[in-house]
Order: C-alpha cells, then sequence, then structure tokens
C-alpha cells in the first residue's frame, strides 16, 4: 500500500551537499596542480598520485575496520587531504614519506576525532607538519622547477626563495642585495611558478584562479583570504617601512611560499575556520600575523602551516566569543 | 659542577618544604567534618549513579541517608531489599522489605495489531516523532518505537523488539530506577510491581480516546468498557477517561479480568497457560494459532 | 530593490497555479469544523447534535481573550460533535455538519458589489472583526481583532499589509491580490482606520509584478496606502523580517512588532476584514491553492471551511500515482498530512502534493561546520549549535543560544549541505525549553 511519509518542515532541500563541496575543492585545486605538473614533472605527478590514493586506502581502512562505519570515502574530503598534503611537500620527497604524512594526516588529523567535520586541526597541515619535523632535510630539499622535471634521475635542488632570503639576512647581506642574488627568480617567475618551493604552491596566479572559483561557486567567503593576505601585506609593509634593508616588500611575501595556498584552501578548509564571520575575519588576520612573526623572526623560512594549526587551535574559543549578530538584540535592554 | 647539584638539591628542597607547611595548614583551615558512615554506606551502594532513587549520585543519597536516619522514603531500586538490608545496620536502624518493581510497558500496539498508516521520516527520537505526529499507527498516545527509553536506560535493559516495533524489558536487567519513564514522552512505561515469579497482570494500553477510535488505529486497545472492573473481586481496577487501570497494591493476580477484556488490552505475564474451557473470550482474539496468544505473553517467548 | 539583510534563502520559486484564476470549489456532503482553528483557547460550543443551522451561523463562541468565533460555514445538520483527527493526527473536537442546500443567514451581504464607504468607528470596527471570527489567514491564525487592540502605552504608527507569499508554490495570496484587489484595499483603509494609522504599507514580493502593478493603480483611489515591490527572499513573509525590509525597524527578541509601532496583517486578512465589516460575512470560506509539480490541474479554490482535504485534491485531478507527501502550506513551513481527510480550516493555505522521489529527505552527514545554516538564518542564529545542543538535550545552553527566536522558517535545514534536520532537532529544544520557561515563571 502506498503510504504517506511524514515529517517535519522544511520539505525541500536546496540540493546542496557535501560531495558537491568536496569536489568544487577539488576542481578549485586543478589549475595549481597542472602548473606543478608543469614545472616539477613526473615528481609532482607521483607524489600527488600517492597522497590522494593513499588518503583514501587509510581512510576506508580506518572507517571499516576500526570504527566499523558507513566509508565515505567518495565525499572527496579525503581526496582534498591528499592533494593538499602533496601541495605541501618537496617534489622530490621519498614516496614512502608521503604515505607516512597520509597516514598522520587521516589516521590522527582526522580519524582520531571522529571523521569528517569534527577534526580540530587542518588534516593534510597535520601531516605535513609531522614529516616536517620527522624528516627536515628531505623535507627542505627543493628540487629547481624545469630542470627537475627534464631530468629524473638526477634531481637539481636549490633553496626557495624565503629560505635564500633569510640564510641572506642572517649573514648580514641587505634586501636589495638578495633580490638580485643569482638564485632568487624575479616576480614574474614567482606569480607563474617557476620557483623552487613544495609542490603546489609555487604559482601564485593558478591559486588565485582556483580561489575565484571557490568564492563564485560559494564554497568560501573572502573573508579570510581577504583578512589573511591583508595582515600579511600590513605586518609586511610596517617593517618594510621602517627599514627596507632588513625586511623585505609586502609583495614578496605574499606571493612566495604558501602564503596564496594557505590562505585560499587551507585557512579556509569549513570545519576548521570559525563560524561567524567576525571570527573568521579574526582567524584570518591571527593567521597572516603568527605567519609574519615566523618568518621574520622564527627559525623556519616559512610559517604558514605553524600559523594555520596554531589558529586552527584557538577556533573554539573564537566561535564561542564571537557569535553572529541576532536579529533583534541592538535593540534589546 | 658539584655546586650546581647542591644549590638545585637546596633550592628544592626549601621550595618543597614551604609548599608542605603551606599545605598543611590549609589543610587543617579548610578540613571538611564528614561522618563517617557516609563513606561506609556509599561503599555499599552498586555505584550506577543512575538517579532512580531520585538523587543525583549514590553519594548524595548515602548523604541523604545518613542524615535523616530513616530509610521509610529512601530507597536504591538497583541494589534493591539485599543492598538496603545492608546499609540499614550502618546508621542502626532495622531495613524494611519492599516489593522488587520493575518497568512495564503499556502498549502492545505492535506492527500487527495497529499496523503503520503512514511513514516517518525524521530524526529518530520519540521526542520528535511525538511533536510531529500521532505516530505511524495513528494512536496519539501508542509507542512511537524510535527507543527514546532504550539510550536511556544505562542497564542495557530495554531493547526495541523488531518484529513488534515495541520495547521489551528484560526481567533480569531491570532495576526499575525509572529512567526509561522520564523518557518517554508519552509516559506509556509504568514502574509496577515485579510480582511473585515475575507474574504481572497490567492493562497495555493507556489510550483514552471513546471505543470506536481506539479501535480503529489498534486491535488491543482498552475501549473503556469496563468488563474487567465488573468482574474484578478486588476493586482493583478503575476506569477513568475510557481507560482501565490496574492498581497492583490491590491486584491479587487472580487472573479473571484478562478473558473479559473483549480487545485483549489485558497482558498476563509469565503465568502458566490457562486451561480450554476458561478462555472462551480469548477465541475473539486468539484466531490462528501460529500467532502469539494474546493474553498470557510469556517472556522468554516475548524477548525472541 | 528593498528586502532584508540579514539570512534568508532563495528557494525555487516554483508558482505553477499563479495563472490559474479562483474557482469556488462545489459544496461538499459534509463539512468537519474544528472549534480550535485559531492559535489560542479553543472556541466554547453553541450547538448541540441534530441542530439545524445556516451558513454563517454561530457555533462556537471564542470566550477567552486570545480566541476566535467559530461560525458554520455550510446549512444544514448537525450530525455529530466529535474529535476528529487533526493535520497531525492528534484528535481535537470538531463540528461535524451535514450539507443541505445552501442557505445562509440573515443580513449576510453576498453580492459581488464593492462597498467602499465604511462609517464604523474604530471600537465597532474591532468588535465586528471579533465577532466575525477573522483570525490571520498567512498561516499563524492569530486573532485578527486581538492585533487591532493595541495594549496600553504603545502606539502603532504603520500598518503593514504581507502580500509576500514567499512559500514557494503557493499562489493563493497572489490571485487574491489580482483578483480582489480592491476589496483588498478597502479593507486596509478598514484596518487603519481600526488601529488609527494614517499610513499602509502593502509589502509584495517582484515575483508578482502583475499583482504590484495591478494594486499600485488601485491605490490612486485610497489615501495613505503605498505599494512595494520587495527583492524575492525566503522567509520575507516572516513578520519581523517582513517589517525589517519595508520600515527598517527590528523587532526586539521576545517582542511582539507593536514594539516597533508596526502591525502586521495579511492580504486575505484584510479581504476578510474587508467582509467581516462591510458585508457582514463571517470568514467561513477562504482561498486554497492546490499544487504540486505531479498535479495534473492546479488550482485555487474559494473553499468552505471544514471540506475534507480530499475533496480539494479530487477537484484539482485526483490524487496523482506515486504521492508520498501530502503538505497542509507550503514546502518550507506546511505540515505533512497523515491522512486526507482531515479538514481544511482557517489557516490552511495551500495544499501541496509531493511524488514519492519529492518526498525524500537527503541522508544526513557529519557537520562540517561550514556555517551555511548560521547565514542563512534569518534571524542570526546558529542552528549548527542549536541543534547540536537540542540533540544532546542540553536545554540550558539550547536557551542561551537563544532557541526561543527561532520563527522555524527551515532555512537552516533548507540550506545544510549534510542534509542535517537541524529544524527538527531546535524545534524539539523550542518545546522544551518553552516548558522550563514557563514553569519557572510561574514560580
Amino acid at each position: 500500500m502506498n503510504l504517506l511519509t511524514v515529517s517535519g518542515s522544511p520539505h525541500i532541500h536546496s540540493g546542496n551537499s557535501v560531495k558537491k563541496i568536496m569536489w568544487g575543492v577539488v576542481i578549485a585545486l586543478i589549475p595549481a596542480m597542472l602548473v606543478s605538473f608543469y614545472f616539477f614533472g613526473l615528481g609532482a605527478i607521483n607524489i600527488t598520485l600517492i597522497a590522494v590514493v593513499s588518503c583514501l586506502l587509510f581512510e576506508f581502512l580506518i572507517q571499516r575496520f576500526i570504527m566499523k562505519t558507513a566509508v565515505t570515502i567518495t565525499d572527496g574530503s579525503a581526496v582534498i587531504t591528499g592533494i593538499l598534503l602533496a601541495f605541501t611537500v618537496p617534489s622530490s620527497l621519498p614516496f614512502y614519506m608521503v604515505i607516512i604524512g597520509s597516514l598522520i594526516a587521516i589516521g590522527v588529523g582526522k580519524m582520531t576525532f571522529g571523521g569528517l567535520g569534527k577534526n580540530p586541526f587542518n588534516p593534510a597541515l597535520v601531516g605535513r607538519v609531522f614529516l616536517l619535523i620527522s624528516f627536515p632535510v628531505d623535507m627542505t630539499t627543493w628540487p629547481k622547477p624545469l630542470e627537475s622535471a627534464q631530468q629524473l634521475s638526477d634531481v637539481i635542488s636549490g633553496p626557495t626563495p624565503l629560505g635564500l632570503m633569510k640564510e641572506g639576512l642572517k649573514s648580514g647581506e641587505t634586501v636589495s642585495t638578495m633580490l638580485h642574488d643569482a638564485n632568487m627568480p624575479d616576480y614574474i617567475d614567482q606569480l607563474v611558478g617557476n620557483v623552487t618551493g613544495s609542490i603546489g604552491e609555487v604559482s601564485a596566479i593558478a591559486i588565485v584562479v582556483g580561489g575565484i572559483y571557490l568564492l563564485i561557486r560559494k564554497i568560501i567567503t573572502w573573508h579570510i583570504p581577504v583578512s589573511f593576505l591583508l595582515s600579511v601585506v600590513v605586518f609586511a609593509g610596517i617593517f618594510w617601512l621602517i627599514d627596507d634593508s632588513k625586511y623585505v616588500d609586502p609583495l614578496f611575501h605574499v606571493i612566495t611560499g604558501g602564503i596564496m595556498l594557505g590562505a585560499f584552501f587551507m585557512a579556509t578548509d569549513m570545519v576548521t575556520s570559525p563560524m561567524s564571520k567576525m571570527g573568521q575575519i579574526l582567524f584570518g588576520i591571527g593567521c597572516g600575523l603568527l605567519t609574519m612573526i615566523i618568518r621574520m623572526f622564527g627559525a623556519y623560512p616559512e610559517g604558514v602551516s605553524f600559523a594555520i594549526l596554531i589558529m586552527n587551535a584557538f577556533v573554539p574559543l573564537i566561535n564561542s566569543g564571537m557569535k553572529p549578530k541576532r536579529f533583534g538584540e541592538k535593540v534589546q535592554s | 659542577m658539584n655546586e650546581v647539584v647542591v644549590y638545585s638539591v637546596i633550592s628544592l628542597g626549601a621550595i618543597g618544604a614551604i609548599a608542605a607547611i603551606v599545605l598543611f595548614f590549609v589543610a587543617q583551615k579548610f578540613k571538611v567534618i564528614e561522618d563517617p558512615r557516609l563513606d561506609l554506606v556509599e561503599a555499599e551502594l552498586p555505584g550506577a549513579n543512575c538517579g532512580g532513587c531520585g538523587f543525583p549520585s549514590c553519594r548524595n543519597f548515602a548523604d541523604a541517608v545518613v542524615k535523616t536516619q530513616d530509610l521509610r522514603n529512601l530507597d536504591c531500586p538497583v541494589g534493591g531489599n539485599a543492598v538496603m538490608a545492608k546499609v540499614a545496620p550502618i546508621i542502626g536502624i532495622e531495613a524494611s522489605e519492599k516489593d522488587p518493581l520493575i518497568a512495564v510497558v503499556r502498549c502492545n500496539g505492535s506492527k500487527t495489531y495497529a499496523p503503520a498508516k503512514v511513514v516517518f521520516d525524521g530524526p529518530k527520537t520519540c521526542t520528535f516523532a511525538h511533536l510531529l505526529h500521532a505516530g505511524e499507527s495513528g494512536c496519539p498516545s501508542g509507542c512511537v518505537g524510535l527507543g527514546d527509553c532504550v539510550s536511556a536506560c544505562k542497564f542495557d535493559a530495554i531493547c526495541i523488539d523488531e518484529a513488534s516495533g515495541l520495547p521489551v524489558v528484560s526481567n533480569e536487567k531491570c532495576v526499575a530506577c525509572g529512567a526509561c519513564v522520564k523518557a518517554c514522552p508519552r509516559s506509556i512505561i509504568e514502574i509496577r510491581k515485579k510480582g511473585k515469579k515475575d507474574r504481572r497482570i497490567f492493562v497495555s494500553c493507556i489510550n483514552t480516546e471513546k471505543g470506536a477510535p481506539a479501535k480503529k488505529n489498534c486491535a488491543v486497545a482498552c475501549i473503556g468498557c469496563g468488563k474487567c472492573v465488573k468482574i474484578c473481586p478486588h476493586d482493583a481496577i478503575v476506569l477513568e477517561k475510557n481507560l482501565a487501570y490496574i492498581d497492583f497494591d490491590k491486584c491479587i493476580l487472580c487472573r479473571k479480568c484478562a478473558p473479559e477484556c473483549p480487545t485483549g488490552s489485558i497482558l498476563e505475564l509469565n503465568f502458566p497457560l490457562r486451561k480450554e474451557k476458561t478462555s472462551v473470550n480469548d477465541e475473539k482474539v486468539h484466531t490462528s494459532a501460529s500467532e502469539k496468544p494474546l493474553n498470557s505473553i510469556n517472556e522468554s517467548n516475548q524477548q525472541e | 530593490m528593498k528586502t532584508f539583510k540579514k539570512g534568508g534563502v532563495h528557494p525555487a520559486e516554483n508558482k505553477i497555479a499563479e495563472k490559474a484564476a479562483i474557482e469556488v470549489l462545489s459544496l461538499p456532503k459534509r463539512v468537519f469544523i474544528p472549534i480550535g482553528q485559531h492559535l489560542g483557547a479553543p472556541a466554547v460550543l453553541q450547538v448541540k447534535k441534530g441542530d439545524k443551522v445556516k451558513a454563517g451561523q454561530l457555533i462556537a463562541k471564542g470566550e477567552a481573550f486570545i480566541s476566535a468565533n467559530i461560525h458554520s460555514s455550510v446549512s444544514g445538520t448537525v450530525a455529530k460533535i466529535e474529535e476528529i483527527n487533526d493535520t497531525s493526527g492528534y484528535r481535537r473536537m470538531a463540528v461535524i455538519i451535514d450539507v443541505e442546500g445552501d442557505e445562509w443567514e440573515e443580513g449576510i451581504d453576498r453580492s459581488a458589489s464593492i462597498k467602499k464607504e465604511c462609517t464604523l468607528s474604530t471600537e465597532d470596527i474591532i468588535a465586528k472583526v471579533k465577532e466575525k471570527g477573522v483570525v490571520g489567514l498567512g498561516g499563524a491564525t492569530f486573532p485578527s481583532h486581538v492585533k487591532l487592540m493595541v495594549p496600553q502605552g504603545k502606539k502603532a504608527d504603520v500598518l503593514i499589509i504581507n502580500g509576500i507569499e514567499c512559500e514557494p508554490y503557493l499562489t493563493s495570496d497572489h490571485r487574491l491580490m489580482l483578483e480582489r484587489g480592491e476589496e483588498i484595499l478597502v479593507g486596509v483603509s478598514i484596518l487603519m482606520k481600526g488601529l488609527r494609522v494614517t499610513k499602509a504599507m502593502i509589502g509584495i514580493e517582484a515575483n508578482k509584478p502583475d499583482a504590484i502593478e495591478h494594486l499600485q493603480k488601485l491605490t490612486a483611489g485610497f489615501s495613505g496606502i503605498e505599494v512595494f515591490g520587495l527583492k524575492v527572499k525566503y522567509p520575507q513573509g516572516a513578520e519581523k523580517q517582513l517589517i525589517k525590509a519595508l520600515i527598517n525597524r527590528e523587532v526586539p527578541s521576545g517582542k511582539l512588532p507593536i514594539e516597533v509601532g508596526a502591525v502586521v496583517h495579511n492580504a486575505g486578512t484584510a479581504l476578510a476584514v474587508y467582509e467581516a465589516v462591510q458585508k457582514n460575512k463571517p470568514l467561513v470560506e477562504r482561498v486554497v491553492t492546490v499544487t504540486g509539480r505531479s498535479v495534473i490541474k492546479p488550482s485555487n479554490f474559494l473553499v468552505r471551511i471544514g471540506t475534507p482535504v480530499s475533496e480539494l485534491i479530487e477537484a484539482a485531478g485526483g490524487l496523482p500515482e506515486g504521492t508520498g507527501k501530502v503538505i497542509s502550506g507550503g514546502p518550507m513551513m506546511g505540515k505533512a498530512l497523515i491522512s486526507l481527510d482531515v479538514p481544511v480550516v482557517k489557516g490552511t493555505s495551500g495544499i501541496l502534493l509531493m511524488t514519492k522521489a519529492e518526498s525524500k529527505r537527503a541522508v544526513v552527514q557529519n557537520c562540517i561546520r561550514c556555517a551555511t545554516c548560521s547565514d542563512a538564518c534569518p534571524m542570526g542564529l546558529e542552528p549548527y549549535l542549536i541543534g547540536a545542543t537540542a540533540a544532546m538535550e542540553n536545554w540550558e545552553q539550547a536557551e542561551k543560544e537563544r532557541v526561543m527566536d527561532c520563527i522555524e522558517c527551515g532555512s537552516c535545514h533548507y540550506i545544510c549541505p549534510s542534509g542535517r534536520p537541524l529544524l527538527d532537532y531546535i524545534r524539539v529544544g523550542k518545546i522544551k525549553v518553552g516548558q522550563t520557561m514557563r514553569s519557572r515563571s510561574q514560580k
């Protein structure tokens, strides 16, 4: 017999789904991925593939045999974790390290907390930071773009612009000499991605294209990327104005290293970012400031992943402190 | 090198000594004098902190026992008479025997007797289903079968029977703490006397509608005809708002009422099967042998 | 174009029946008139079994302060007075009348002629509205005369007429504004007089350009009434959101619109007020949209109160094969019916049929904390948080998160990518928190 269904209102749904959001992010990552394949060749392709496959596999195994819940690897979140993890490591990284990174990212960063939506930290960054601390040499051996794409056997490595700058400033050089150093790529190369660095972070333009796609699809809002980048610019700008021989100009900071990738893809991760718009702006500013503090005064040349992880830890506090403004609140006595 | 060791030992030792003195005086100053019997009583209690006694934890219960020195209004349903008999001597009084109790589900509107007329789609909680509609069967007071009682039970004593869609209380595990009674949005579950040899008779329905609409939704609803009230030799049954209720303090389990019930809404649990001649009325409902006998369900049978 | 700022969603409008002119539904054989069709206390019965009644005759009297009179919608004999199922399957007392002919009470003007002049005083208008049992026809069914009685110390300065009809599918107000525009405007001016205000604003969403244009033309003949087209956004028809959109005032949390000097009435209510005051006609019929993508003949019917829903569906071409859900009201806030025997009441704005596929809910997944629900909430709440606290039965926390401010518009559930039934949990929270608040205030 045909029975009627009874349920609470609303009876229609927007059709929005976790799958659509996650695969939307994957699509947005494609431009940066293509650029990395061009500059780093087979190494980048291999690492991306291995990271994605092992993330999916670990998620499947953990859900199936440890948590004994429904397997949700098709929702695309593990794919994103895999791609982002691959994007933040050098293309010459040994494969077993990528697999270890994926295990930490999925196992420790995501599943220990209960899976999608419950992890306080960005899983890909958890995996990345674990690798950075465990294998510091391999994680900071950067293959040169283009050259390493052609030569498979013997990888030619070089420093990243940020590492170069940090070393130079430490040994007493001024910013302007470092910017004209033979190893330092010019700004055009940095925008396009013809620099040494992690697989996915090299091309600022490709990342911005992906970010704009996310903004158009309304998967992310402007609050976190804009506040992140603006705070970087302001913070770097103040020091640059004070002493431009010791501190690099803001543009250099924005287009080098992982700031673009971090601002558009890592910090905006829905699960680990604040809920209210004001909270998101605060979160972005915090990320920007911490990144710059680590870059300028810390031991590491790059600080995006640490900055985002530290701010992730503050998200519950931000959430409880910065509520959206209630309707009818301001007039209430 | 030696100096460093000496200095650190001396300084750490000094800090430790000062802290110890401070802590000693603080402990003296803020000492809470507790009745030593409190711990003794608490040690006897089951420690489940179920709240069945009406206190939030076993310690609160022990506190009340020690303070009031009176066990008339205090009872640990989980431990039962055994525990209370141990608790009573600690505070120096005699324990009084209380009848063991058990949770009883007063709805028999299974999928067969009260078939679904609509399909519910939503969060699997009785509270919401109760709020949204009258239930899949259409009976506004029947069990919605989404298991709020199951999740409320801390003793794993209640489960939803797949075939009937109704909760089943385990005779052994239930401690009559009353958590399910509070959880049920329709107050279907009642704490009743466990009865000798676990034998119980009760009206398995709480529908207060008139006969016709009640019967329309559920074949085993109490229609408030009052036949059981008339036959009861001990005035144990009252009829209020079209619903009969058996007072378990007055009932002597004589089994006269059950066969009178035209819909079979009076349940007899764990009784031996009746002899043929007394079950004239049963035939109305017991149409086939394959169907579960309505008026006399055995606990083992029900749990299958 | 004006609209409210905070939150809101835009579901597919699906106004399938907007071109279908209002049809008068033929009289049913039997009507079922519940005595509690409005917000507040049920009315007190005035008839008994076997009584002969005429259409328009008072059959139950609203005696409490918030209550409304109930009139017979047909002429005939009272067959039974007993409990019948309401939309959610719980039982409510109702008067069941067997229809015999169509004889009306004396003094009721049923002609189509429009009577524009109203000479009654404010008090008389309120008394008339009360006597004729007019309630808010937008769905909340709040007795209209109570809204006209401005409490001591408060002052209304503007009357807002709700012609938004922001619910997808529903078209009954749209058709009324097109076909009975002038009468609605007379009703509006009567309401203005009843409230002692000189200004009335009619808000209509931009997806009804014909209604906006039509009413704008007609307002030339009335003073103080203005028509505003508003950007299409759900839930603009909610009282507080409409006030915000039209006059940019925010009703404080837990307060009524009169707090900011506004009173909101539905366009359909304005027509009912016109009929009650000018034509002496009680609220015994209303326009109901019968619609849905599978419906053979989506229509707008003028229906006598108490007609079973099944007759409306029959008149719209019958129940389509594979109907999964029948909803009384719109898809965002309507109630799913448990049977088709329930009657049309004063608050029934539409009957929406959904196929099995449409009525299937999305699979529930983990919350991914995307905050789209907070962004969509027109009240600026955090539905994900309230939903979670309610699911954990943490009622104190739910109250702190202002669960009682929720207007149950359903935007959060509609937009949730994880398909979480947020509103379902919030409703439980509202009930529980409401209970504790009431018991607290009694202490």
